[in-house]
């Protein structure tokens, strides 16, 4: 007998279904603000810091770069309480998977930002950097009104589709029980006996996601291209 | 901090009875190496062939290669595990699901992660083997035609010879991706390195040893991969090119 469908599950749950697709939206949103912002220290330091500066973040982004992201959650599900209790001198405190998780994306997709942002840097024209510095700026007037502007101009397109894959990678975090929007899916499929229906909707939502990312990677190297 | 690092855990008997730390850790990166190489060998060879399908002029070709790159690319891999794990069995024919069903447990984890890594890595592949042959200068392609090739001989003699050393150095990162995402494993039960790693920490109250080892193990491999696709890069670069 063929598989018989019962989408009716996926009606009933949606409340929690886009409860879990709001914690995905959050991990995205925060986790893509913390990894550019330190993405781009690290893309700076690698770039303009003093020779030891550089090679630590050199370090840091090929560490991050090496290791699966689940192992990175891992440790920083483990490591964090720990850490944290001896700072603190408390020894029951305890720190809940969503800032866990939010701390492993951070660092690790700052990693990745930090190559796009690095990349981005270098297609600026050194000639602007030194007549930022003939007008007077200094050094961090200069990154911050002339250089870092038109970089980010130019890797818009990367940076979009970075946050397209930290859009997938968030589905990582259920090794750690984090009810994302893939948990969520899960979860119902799993008291509903309808793993096959939640697991294809999810696909189906992911997929329409991405291809929005994707389609604004296009619009972006379009409009580029037009006023280059 | 009041963690006791002790690192003889690893040669400390299991509390399970599997035999040392040690050695379960060293079957997980076999499994971990195991499951990406042979992942890895087959994608090459199936993204070769899709990326070649994409820059194809025959629509009925390209727009089935399309689709399914696209559609590999932008789910999230956990989901196409959950995908092949979970629900292709069920929307098979009966028969056919329940012998996969019957099946060895570890075989049958073994099967949804390799159909899945290979397919996911496949659909990477193919969209850098296609910027590959779209790198290569229009000329050639013109001048190939002119000459009379056939489309065959067209991507035999010219596109491919140097579309495929020209992607060396990103496919790089591709190889490296297919051992991080091997990971994704142990969401199945498959126990890999990461899922060793986690499973020791639980059972020893030593994560950091556990996930220290792991780590070490996961940049050796990164070096190797590194250096190997280094070593191919310089043998076969293509004279004449900046940056090759």
């Amino acid at each position: 007998m063929p598989y018989s469908f019962d989408w009716s599950s996926i009606l009933r749950a949606w409340p929690y279904l886009l409860d879990g697709l709001g914690m995905t939206a959050f991990l995205v949103v925060v986790a893509m603000a913390g990894g550019i912002v330190l993405g781009t220290g690290l893309a700076l330091a690698r770039t303009f810091g003093p020779k030891p500066l550089a090679v630590a973040a050199a370090g840091y982004v090929n560490f991050f770069r090496s290791v699966p992201l689940i192992l990175t959650i891992f440790w920083v599900f483990f490591l964090v309480p720990v850490v944290l209790r001896a700072i603190t001198g408390d020894p029951y405190l305890t720190v809940g998977p969503i800032w866990s998780a939010l701390a492993a994306f951070i660092l690790a997709e700052s990693a990745y930002y930090c190559e796009i942002i690095r990349a981005g840097i270098g297609s600026v024209r050194r000639d602007q950097l030194r007549a930022a510095q003939a007008l007077g700026l200094t050094g961090f007037q200069s990154m911050l009104h002339v250089v870092l502007p038109q970089a980010f101009r130019n890797m818009a397109p990367s940076l979009v589709n970075q946050s397209v894959a930290l859009l997938k990678d968030t589905s990582l975090v259920y090794v750690i029980s984090l009810t994302d929007f893939l948990g969520a899916a899960s979860a119902i499929g799993q008291r509903d006996g309808r793993m096959v229906e939640l697991y294809l909707f999810a696909a189906a939502v992911y997929l329409a996601l991405c291809s929005l990312g994707v389609w604004a990677v296009g619009r972006l190297q379009s409009t580029r291209s037009r006023h280059a | 901090m009041d963690y006791n690092w002790d690192w003889l855990i690893l040669f400390k008997q299991s509390v399970t009875g599997e035999g040392l730390y040690g050695v379960m850790l060293l079957k997980g990166l076999g499994w971990t190496l195991v499951i990406s190489l042979a992942s890895w060998i087959v994608a090459l060879a199936l993204g070769i062939a899709l990326g070649v399908g994409r820059t194809l002029p025959n629509r009925w070709v390209r727009w089935p290669v399309t689709v399914y790159v696209h559609v590999f690319r932008n789910t999230p891999l956990l989901v196409q595990l959950f995908l092949w794990y979970f629900v292709v069995p069920e929307l098979l024919p009966p028969a056919w699901g329940d012998a996969i069903k019957q099946m060895d447990s570890t075989l049958e984890q073994l099967l949804a992660v390799l159909l899945c890594l290979t397919l996911y890595t496949a659909a990477k592949a193919a969209e850098q083997v296609r910027t590959g042959i779209e790198s290569v200068a229009a000329g050639q392609r013109q001048a190939g035609t002119a000459l009379g090739l056939s489309t065959l001989g067209l991507y035999k003699h010219v596109l491919l010879p140097q579309a495929l050393r020209i992607v060396i150095p990103p496919l790089t990162s591709d190889f490296m991706n297919v051992f991080k995402n091997s990971a994704v494993a142990l969401t199945i039960g498959l126990m890999e390195l990461t899922g060793m790693s986690r499973e020791i920490s639980e059972f020893s109250a030593h994560p950091f040893e556990a996930f220290t080892a792991a780590t070490l193990a996961y940049m050796l491999i990164t070096l190797a991969v590194v250096w190997l696709m280094r070593t191919i890069e310089v043998r076969t670069r293509v004279p004449g090119l900046l940056g090759a």
